[in-house]
C-alpha cells in the first residue's frame, strides 16, 4: 500500500492536495484496494457546491458502491471528467486520478498526514 | 452458443397468419427502420429455445437451498389448474357477472391467506415482494396523512434487512433509520428504544429474520413502535417457517406483504413473474389499492376503497399466479398448512445439525427455515471464500445456497432446504458439502477455480461492467 | 389433506434426534406461547389432487370466455403460435430462480439478451432492460430516471390509459413528486396546453402511442416542444402498433416503455405481463432493474451476467433509485420467442391485419350510422359515439349474446379494438348486430 507524503488524508480515505490555490481531491490507495475493480464513478458538476462530510459522488465497483466523503466545502471548479469513461485508472493509479478540484474552500476537515493516515488504515485492516 | 439473431437465414420463417380479409390499410406515416428479428425457422426456433433450457437450473434439475427465497417443489396440478381457459382467455375488463369464479378465486385465496395473515383484507394487485413492500409502506404513509400526522419522515429498518426494505421506504420519502442487530441477528431493542419518536412512522421487519431467527422479543418490539405512534410493517419473505403456527397480525404487525413465489409455492420463472399479496388490520383497509373483491349475496364484485393510495398496478395483479397459489393453499388446507411449516423448520435444523462438526453457524442455535454458515474461519485457514465453496458445488449439479447474504455475516453461505426435500437428499447433500470443506484444505486450488464442468465457467463481471454490452449489435 | 412434504414418521423421528429435540413444535421454542396458534387455522381441510382439480375447474367454468373480443383498453387478445407455449412451459425455465449463478443459468441470461436485443429493435432504442411488473408500472418509473434536482415536476397526457395514469400518481404520492395531466383536445393530447404547461422544473412528459382512445399521437411535435422545454420526451407504446409506426427514437423519446402483453401473453384477467423499458446510451445508468450484459468466462466463451448491479437495491439499499429486484423473466422470455416466431414480416403482418381489420369494422359502423368520436388516425381501437349508457348496454348485451365481448364503455361512447383474430365475416356479423340493436 502507498502512502505519499506529499498528501494529507481523511479518515473516510480520501486524499487532499493544495495546488494553485485550489483543493484537489482524490481517493486513497488503501480506498481503491478495499474496493476492488471500479467500474463507475458518480461525479458532480463544476458549479455545484460540496459540503465537508458529506457526499461528492461516488464510486462502484461490481459487488459494492461506497460515497466519496467531501473533506472540504467549497465550489467545484475543475472535474476530472477522464475518470466517467475510465474509472479503472482510480485503481491503477489513485493519486494521479484526481477527482475534483474544489474553489473558495470555507471548511476543511481535521487531515492526517501520511504516517498518521497508514497508522489509521492499519487499525481498520484489523 | 450462437444468438438466436446468428440461427436460421434470411426468408426462414414460420407460416402463422391468414391473407388479409378485407382492404389492407396503410398508415399515412409509417416506420422505415427495419426492425431486424431472427429469420428462423420452427425447428431452428424450438431447438435454439431447447438448448438455451439446457443450460438453466430448474427446482427440478436438483437441490436449490437457496436462503431467502424458499425454492419449493412447483406442483404441477398448480400449471394445471393456471392454465385453464376459463381463467387464461379472460379479458380484465369484461363484465363481473361474466368473470365470477375468477372473482370467488381472488376472494377465496384473499381470505384464506388473511387467516393464515392475521389480517383482515389482502390485496393481490403488487406483482411482486418488492412492489407488495411499497404498497404496504403506502398503507401507513397514507394512514398519517390521514390523521395529519405529518412530521413521521422516518423507517426503522435492521441493519440485517434485505436491500429491498430500505429502498422501499426510500421510494415512498421516507428518510431510512438503520439500527443495528444484537448478538443474536435479532433487533436490539435498547437500539430500538433509542430510534423511535414522533419521527417514526414505522418498523420493516422479517420473522424470522434474514439469519433464519425467530425473534423472541416479537411483541415488546411491536408495542415499542406502537408506543411511539409508529404502525409495523411484515416482510414476509421468511413467512415459510411460520405459517399455520403463528401469524403475524399476532405478532403484532399492521400490514404485511407475502411471496406468492416463495411461501405459497408458485414457480419464480427466472426472476418473475410472481406476486406479492399484501394483509393489512381493518383499520388501514380504507387505504388499499382499489379494486378489492367484495362479496355479497355470494356475487362477486369489486369494491374502491374510499381512501386508496391508489393502483399500483393495472387491473387486478398477477391474477393466473394467483390460481397457482390458490390450488396450493385448498391442497395444503388446515392441516397441510403448518405441517409444511414445521418440515421446513426440521429440513433446516437438520442440515445444520449434520453440518456443525466441520462448518461454523453464525448462529448456533435452533434455526427456523434456514440458517448461516460462516466461512470466515474456513477462508482464513485456505484462502476458500464462500463464493469459491459455491462455485464447487456447481460441479456438483447442485444449486449452491444463497451467498454473501445478510451483509451483518461474512463470507455467509445461507442455506434454506424448504420441506419439499428428503432426507435422503439433504444426507447426500451434506457429505458433498463436508467434502467441499475437506478439499479447501487439501486442493484449494481446485476451488479457487470452480466450476468445471458448467456450460461456462466464471464469466469476467467487472468486464461486462465496464465494456457494456447489453445488446446484440448485429456484427457491426 | 394434500402434502408434498415426503418425510415419514421414522425419518421425522430420526432427524428430531439428530437435531436433539423431541418433537416438531420443540423447534418453535422462541415463539411467545400466547401467540402459538394451538388450535390451528380457521381454513377447510385439505383436498385431494382429484378434489382440488374438480373444485378450481368449476370456478374456471363459472367464467365466460368468449369466443370474439373486441375489447382492449390495456389487454389485447392476439394470435399465440403453438411454438410459444410449448418453449415456455419448459419446467426448468418455470421454476428456476433469478440468475444469480451465472454457470447455471446461461439460458434465461441469454434469453433475456436476446429479448434485450429486440426490445431494442422495436422501439429503436439503445438499451433495454430485463423486464419490469408491466407497463403501468414500467411508465411510473420513469419519472425518478427524468427527475434532477431542479427538474422534479411529471406531466403525462390525458389521453392516456386512466390506470396508467392512476398508477404514476400512486407513484409520485409515495415519491412526493408533482404530477400534471396534460389536458386532451379532440381525443389527442392538446399541443398547445403542452407547451403552457411545461415549465422551467418539468422533468418529463409521458404520453401514449397510439394512445387510450387508439388515436396515433403527433408525436414529433409533442417531443418537439417537451424538448423546448428542457424535459426528456417518455413514450408509451404497444409493441404491435411498433412494427408499423415510426419508432419511439425516431421521434425523439429519450425513454420508451411499454405493456409486452401482446407479444404472446394471455390476457389472463389481468395478467401476468411484462413492462418494456428502453432508452439511450446515455441514460442506461438510470435504468432500474435488471439488465443482461454480455462479457467472456475464464476461457474466454462468451457468456451472459446480470451486470450494473450496483445501481439496485441490494447493493445501494436506501439510495437506489428503485427497490425492484425481480423483473417478469419468463414473460420477457415468452415475448422473445413470439417474436422470434414472428419475425419482422410477421410483426409488420399482425400489426397490418389489426389495422386493416379496425378500418373495416370502423367504416362498416359509420355505414350504419354509428358516429367515429375522433377523427384523427388511428391503428386497431377506435371510439365510436354513443352518449346514453342505456344504449351502449343494449349493443353491448346483443354483441354478448352471440358469444362477442364488444368493445370497453368509455365516457360518452364505446372504444372498440380488433385484431387479426377477427375475420371479417365476424366483423360483419358484430356490424349487423350493431344495425338491429340501434333499430
Amino acid at each position: 500500500m502507498n502512502y505519499p507524503t506529499d498528501l494529507k488524508y481523511s479518515k473516510t480515505h480520501e486524499w487532499v492536495k493544495e495546488e494553485d490555490g485550489l483543493t484537489v481531491v482524490g481517493i486513497s490507495d488503501f480506498a481503491q484496494d478495499s474496493l476492488g475493480d471500479i467500474v463507475f464513478i458518480g461525479l458532480p458538476s463544476v458549479g455545484d457546491t460540496v459540503t465537508m462530510g458529506e457526499a461528492l459522488g461516488d464510486v462502484e465497483s461490481v459487488k459494492a458502491v461506497s460515497d466519496i466523503i467531501c473533506p472540504v466545502t467549497g465550489v467545484v471548479e475543475e472535474v476530472n471528467e477522464d475518470l466517467a469513461d475510465a474509472p479503472e485508472s482510480l485503481n491503477s493509479d489513485p493519486y494521479g486520478s484526481w477527482i475534483i478540484k474544489v474553489k473558495e474552500v470555507s471548511a476543511t476537515e481535521e487531515l492526517l498526514d501520511a504516517a498518521a493516515y497508514e497508522a489509521f488504515c492499519a487499525t481498520e485492516e484489523a | 452458443m450462437k444468438l438466436i439473431f446468428e440461427q436460421g437465414a434470411e426468408g426462414h420463417c414460420l407460416h402463422l397468419l391468414p391473407a388479409c380479409d378485407v382492404p389492407e390499410y396503410t398508415l399515412p406515416n409509417e416506420r422505415t427502420t427495419p426492425i431486424r428479428l431472427p429469420h428462423v425457422s420452427e425447428n431452428e426456433l424450438t431447438r435454439h429455445y431447447t438448448a438455451l433450457c439446457k443450460r438453466i437450473h430448474g427446482v427440478n434439475d436438483g437441490f436449490y437451498p437457496l436462503g431467502s427465497c424458499t425454492m419449493k417443489y412447483n406442483p404441477k396440478i398448480d400449471e394445471d389448474m393456471a392454465a385453464l381457459p376459463g381463467f387464461t382467455q379472460l379479458h380484465p375488463l369484461q363484465p363481473v357477472q361474466t368473470a365470477q369464479g375468477a372473482l370467488e378465486a381472488l376472494h377465496t385465496l384473499g381470505s384464506e391467506l388473511g387467516e393464515v395473515f392475521g389480517m383482515d383484507a389482502v390485496t393481490f394487485q403488487p406483482a411482486a415482494g418488492a412492489h407488495g413492500e411499497f404498497t404496504g409502506v403506502l398503507l401507513i404513509k397514507a394512514y398519517h396523512t390521514d390523521c395529519g400526522d405529518t412530521a413521521r419522515t422516518k423507517i426503522i429498518v435492521p441493519d440485517s434487512a434485505h436491500g429491498t426494505n430500505p429502498a422501499t421506504a426510500a421510494m415512498c420519502g421516507y428518510q431510512v433509520v438503520n439500527i443495528k442487530s444484537n448478538d443474536k441477528g435479532g433487533v436490539d431493542l435498547d437500539a430500538l428504544r433509542a430510534a423511535v419518536g414522533p419521527d417514526t412512522a414505522g418498523l420493516m421487519l422479517t420473522n424470522p429474520n434474514t439469519v433464519g431467527i425467530f425473534d423472541p422479543n416479537i411483541l415488546e418490539i411491536t408495542k415499542i413502535v406502537h408506543d411511539a405512534g409508529g404502525l409495523c410493517y411484515y416482510d414476509g419473505a421468511n413467512l415459510n417457517a411460520v405459517m399455520g403456527v403463528v401469524r403475524p397480525g399476532d405478532m403484532g404487525f399492521d400490514c404485511i406483504h407475502s411471496n406468492l413465489h416463495k411461501t405459497f409455492a408458485t414457480p419464480h420463472g427466472g426472476g418473475g413473474p410472481g406476486a406479492g399479496a399484501v394483509g393489512c388490520k381493518e383499520f388501514l383497509r380504507k387505504y388499499m389499492p382499489g379494486p378489492l373483491v367484495v362479496e355479497k349475496d355470494g356475487a362477486y364484485g369489486f369494491d374502491y376503497p374510499e381512501k386508496s393510495i391508489g393502483r399500483v398496478k393495472m387491473f387486478y395483479g398477477n391474477f393466473d399466479v394467483c390460481i397457482k397459489a390458490l390450488t396450493y393453499v385448498l391442497t395444503l388446507g388446515k392441516e397441510g398448512i403448518p405441517e409444511a411449516a414445521k418440515n421446513a423448520v426440521l429440513n433446516a435444523n437438520y442440515m445444520m445439525a449434520r453440518l456443525k462438526s466441520k462448518f461454523d453457524m453464525a448462529y448456533d442455535e435452533i434455526c427456523m427455515h434456514e440458517f448461516v454458515m460462516n466461512l470466515t474461519r474456513l477462508h482464513k485457514e485456505t484462502g476458500v471464500s464462500a463464493l469459491d465453496m459455491a462455485k464447487g458445488m456447481l460441479d456438483f449439479d447442485l444449486h449452491p445456497p444463497t451467498m454473501y447474504f445478510p451483509l451483518i455475516v461474512h463470507e455467509a453461505l445461507m442455506v434454506e432446504p424448504c420441506e419439499t426435500e428428503a432426507k435422503q437428499l439433504m444426507d447426500e447433500v451434506c457429505d458433498i458439502y463436508c467434502k467441499l470443506y475437506d478439499m479447501a484444505y487439501t486442493d484449494p486450488e481446485a476451488l479457487h477455480t470452480a466450476p468445471h464442468n458448467t456450460p461456462v465457467r466464471r464469466l469476467d463481471e467487472v468486464g461486462a461492467a465496464r465494456n457494456m454490452i447489453l445488446r446484440y449489435n448485429f456484427g457491426a | 389433506m394434500g402434502s408434498y412434504v415426503p418425510t415419514t414418521a421414522a425419518e421425522r423421528e430420526q432427524m428430531l434426534a439428530q437435531v436433539g429435540v423431541k418433537s416438531l413444535n420443540d423447534l418453535y421454542a422462541a415463539v411467545p406461547q400466547e401467540m402459538f396458534l394451538h388450535n390451528g387455522l380457521n381454513l377447510p381441510e385439505g383436498l385431494s389432487e382429484l378434489e382440488v382439480r374438480e373444485k378450481v375447474t368449476d370456478l374456471a367454468e363459472k367464467n365466460k370466455v368468449f369466443k370474439t373480443v373486441l375489447r382492449g383498453a390495456g389487454s389485447y387478445r392476439h394470435f399465440i403460435p403453438a411454438v410459444v407455449k410449448s418453449v415456455t412451459s419448459r419446467e426448468e425455465l418455470v421454476t428456476c430462480y433469478t440468475p444469480y449463478q451465472a454457470e447455471i443459468s446461461q439460458g434465461v441470461l441469454q434469453g433475456t439478451f436476446e429479448f434485450q436485443t429486440m426490445i431494442c429493435e422495436l422501439t429503436g432504442m439503445d438499451v433495454a432492460n430485463a423486464s419490469h411488473y408491466d407497463g403501468a408500472t414500467a411508465a411510473a418509473e420513469t419519472i425518478p430516471m427524468c427527475k434532477e434536482r431542479k427538474r422534479n415536476v411529471a406531466y403525462v397526457s390525458e389521453t392516456t390509459n386512466p390506470q396508467v395514469i392512476e398508477v404514476m400518481k400512486t407513484y409520485c404520492f409515495a415519491s412526493n413528486t408533482e404530477l400534471h395531466v396534460v389536458p386532451a383536445k379532440d381525443g389527442k393530447t392538446d399541443a398547445e396546453a403542452l407547451k403552457a404547461a411545461l415549465g422551467e422544473n418539468a422533468a418529463c412528459f409521458y404520453v401514449q402511442q397510439p394512445n387510450f382512445f387508439g388515436q396515433i399521437e403527433d408525436t414529433v411535435a409533442l417531443g418537439e416542444i417537451t424538448h423546448a422545454a428542457g424535459a426528456k420526451f417518455v413514450m408509451g407504446v404497444n409493441p404491435i402498433a411498433c412494427a408499423l409506426l415510426p419508432t419511439p427514437r425516431e421521434v425523439g423519446a429519450d425513454v420508451a416503455v411499454g405493456d409486452g402483453q401482446p407479444l404472446g401473453l394471455d390476457t389472463a384477467f389481468g395478467g401476468p405481463y411484462l413492462g418494456f423499458m428502453a432508452t439511450t446510451s446515455a441514460m442506461t445508468r438510470k435504468l432500474p432493474g435488471r439488465i443482461v450484459g454480455e462479457t467472456k468466462d475464464v476461457d474466454g466463451k462468451t457468456g451472459y451476467v446480470l451486470t450494473l448491479s450496483a445501481r439496485e437495491q441490494h447493493i445501494r439499499r436506501e439510495k437506489a433509485s428503485s427497490n425492484i429486484c425481480s423483473n417478469q423473466a419468463l414473460c420477457a422470455f415468452t415475448a422473445g420467442v413470439y417474436m422470434s416466431a414472428m419475425g419482422e414480416d410477421g410483426m409488420k403482418q399482425c400489426a397490418r391485419l389489426c389495422t386493416s381489420k379496425a378500418h373495416y369494422l370502423a367504416s362498416e359502423l359509420e355505414k350504419i350510422g354509428c358516429k367515429l368520436k375522433y377523427t384523427g388516425e388511428f391503428f386497431h381501437e377506435f371510439v365510436t359515439e354513443t352518449a346514453c349508457p342505456n344504449c351502449r348496454k343494449k349493443i353491448l348485451d346483443a354483441l354478448a349474446e352471440k358469444n362477442i365481448l364488444g368493445g370497453a364503455e368509455v365516457d360518452g361512447g364505446i372504444l372498440w379494438c380488433v385484431t387479426e383474430l377477427v375475420s371479417k365475416e365476424k366483423l360483419d356479423e358484430v356490424v349487423a348486430i350493431v344495425k338491429e340493436v340501434q333499430g
